[in-house]
């Protein structure tokens, strides 16, 4: 009962609070000398978003980059030794090849099966009711995604009557039953594919948005002049989707990069299924080792900062063109 | 249904199939393997959940002997056991009630902190604007991963490790950067006039954002609404990492945990992942048109 009067009281008394700063604070202001409230005023309004910015993310990824050079639990400092625990440990290794492949397959997949279903779509009736087929995944959550597949991949031993929607239908054309998500060659692909399953719909959405600002008589043209749909696509289309296409990509790779609830979910990162987001959360709550996971943590941070570059430059670039 | 939302555009002469009898007959033929290929794309991505659902109906008995596509045919022997067993288990029954409990305050925190930063980034001039502003772009591509270790000792130092209150804060420490991002470009937009007449008339700012600006904003406040809403719902790694024993976990940690350890309960999950994603599910049928109208507004532009 408790926990229903304080989550009303927060849902209600928030709004009631920044109002109430709103108010009184400009009433303050209104009273200080007309410079002073003038220079003061726009920090006050920025304030609480700047300091919840700071606290939640500005202060932890500074100290995360400290704690990765000390020991266990932060009592001295041990300089590069927990980077060099990760570039040499065959764990950490294979956590890093594995978000390679997650960062190649995942962003490959979902923006070309996004880009593919947003053409196809675009030339048949029924295109709004095949999107929402397809669209149905992105808001589930990954934990629910993953149970759903673990039931796809379900995998009893051959001879027996295979439950798993995969295994039973590669059974009807005479192949043995696959252990999908155990077998250390199909495991990773099965993951990304989960992945990509849940994404997809978003690139499309996205992908089809810009397809469709596409002139008609353009493309009408290049037919009249007797280009085939594969020309019109290749031709036409592709250049003038790729600002789009390369929006999207970016998102992707961070995406690809975060990855952790369906590898945590369904393997929790055993049979050399580990990505850099599982390995990180491993090392701080199961092994405890606070320099290790804040170095792995750094890692993926390295890694998104080009991706951290690129945002801002294209921020800058609109902001030009205003 | 009424479908997601496309714009229509004028039938081109390809769809329309001009010209005689068998010309339109071969044409319809050509496009076979374009309505092949959809169909078989289509089925990729809905069997797997009809499966989910159709099992979530049957005996946990039937389950293990036989897969789900065998109740689509009588005796089905559907029931509602697993929805009735999951939801008499004490743990699982508590976290439907914590992720409502976290998810609402959480985005009602961040969204009326993020409006309210917006607005002093749209429209008002000072030292170090643009800065800030750009440090708000870089944090929205920073891994959650990069705070987990200092937000920790932090919430255990302030005696709230595990409490609803970590949970709302952290949420809307995460959140608040894409926010005042969309936000600010959707105040930016709003026309200069407005608020200049309204100058004149002797507002000031705390005036002009209450009663011009917020209820302008209210459109894409909704849709950012359904998205902030839906992710806290969804979270996974906020929620274990900074209550993941407590009593107050919400449906996601339960249920990852019920996988992971392969207890007893484990048939049960069909239901479990069928309530989880009810909401998601229900709110994505309802709102169509912003859902899809918010992810191309956010990320077309950002």
């Amino acid at each position: 009962v408790d926990r229903f009067i304080t989550a009303i009281a927060a849902t209600v008394g928030i709004p009631l609070i920044v109002l109430g700063y709103i108010r009184v604070g400009d009433a303050l202001l209104d009273r200080l000398p007309e410079r002073l409230h003038r220079w003061l005023r726009p920090y006050f309004w920025a304030l609480p978003a700047l300091a919840f910015a700071f606290v939640f993310m500005v202060y932890p990824t500074i100290r995360t980059i400290v704690i990765s050079f000390e020991n266990r639990d932060s009592t001295s400092f041990v300089g590069f030794r927990n980077y060099q625990y990760f570039f040499t440990f065959p764990d950490t290794l294979l956590s890093l090849r594995n978000t390679v492949l997650w960062l190649v397959f995942y962003t490959l997949g979902s923006v070309l099966l996004g880009l593919i279903t947003a053409i196809l779509l675009d030339r048949v009736k029924y295109e709004s009711i095949a999107k929402i087929a397809i669209f149905l995944p992105m808001p589930m959550s990954a934990v629910a995604a993953s149970v759903i597949w673990k039931f796809m991949f379900d995998y009893r031993p051959a001879g027996t009557t295979q439950t798993g929607t995969l295994n039973a239908a590669i059974g009807t054309v005479g192949a043995q039953p696959i252990a999908w998500l155990v077998n250390s060659t199909t495991n990773n692909p099965a993951l990304i594919f989960i992945g990509v399953w849940m994404i997809t719909g978003f690139c499309m959405v996205i992908i089809s948005a810009s397809l469709k600002s596409i002139s008609p008589e353009l493309l009408e043209a290049a037919r009249i002049d007797g280009a085939n749909e594969f020309r019109v696509v290749r031709m036409i289309v592709a250049p003038l989707l790729w600002p789009t296409i390369t929006v999207v990509g970016t998102t992707m790779i961070i995406q690809a990069l975060k990855q952790f609830d369906i590898v945590y979910v369904l393997t929790n990162g055993a049979y050399d299924t580990d990505v850099i987001a599982t390995q990180m959360f491993r090392q701080l709550s199961t092994a405890g080792h606070y320099g290790r996971a804040a170095a792995v943590g750094v890692v993926l941070f390295i890694a998104i900062i080009p991706l951290l570059v690129i945002n801002i430059r294209r921020f800058q670039q609109q902001e030009e063109m205003r | 249904m009424s479908g997601v939302a496309v714009e229509t555009r004028p039938v081109t002469s390809q769809q329309a199939g001009t010209g005689n009898g068998i010309e339109r007959l071969a044409n319809r033929l050509g496009r076979l393997p374009l309505h092949v290929v959809i169909a078989i794309i289509v089925a990729v991505w809905l069997i797997p959940t009809i499966g989910l659902v159709v099992n979530s109906f049957r005996s946990v008995h039937d389950m293990t002997v036989a897969g789900w596509w065998t109740a689509l045919f009588p005796p089905n022997g559907f029931t509602l056991d697993s929805y009735n067993s999951i939801l008499g288990l004490e743990g699982f029954a508590s976290s439907i009630v914590n992720s409502i409990l976290i998810t609402i305050p959480a985005t009602v925190i961040q969204l009326a902190i993020a409006t309210m930063g917006a607005y002093a980034f749209a429209w008002m001039r000072f030292p170090g604007r643009d800065l800030f502003f750009i440090i708000i772009v870089g944090l929205m591509v920073v891994p959650i991963q990069m705070t987990l270790i200092p937000i920790l000792h932090m919430f255990a130092a302030l005696g709230i490790a595990g409490s609803f209150l970590a949970v709302w804060l952290a949420h809307s420490g995460y959140g608040l950067p894409f926010e005042i991002f969309l936000l600010r470009n959707y105040l930016g937009g709003l026309p200069k006039e407005i608020f200049e007449s309204a100058e004149v008339d002797g507002a000031g700012h705390a005036q002009k954002f209450l009663s011009l600006a917020l209820p302008m904003t209210i459109p894409a406040i909704a849709s950012l609404t359904i998205f902030v809403f839906l992710g806290i719902w969804n979270d996974l790694l906020v929620a274990l990492t900074y209550m993941g024993s407590s009593p107050n976990r919400p449906m996601t940690v339960v249920i990852t945990q019920a996988v992971t350890s392969l207890g007893q309960n484990w048939q049960f999950l069909t239901a479990a992942a069928i309530i989880q994603m009810a909401l998601p599910l229900a709110v994505f049928i309802g709102l169509q048109r912003y859902f899809v109208r918010g992810i191309t507004a956010g990320s077309v532009k950002g």
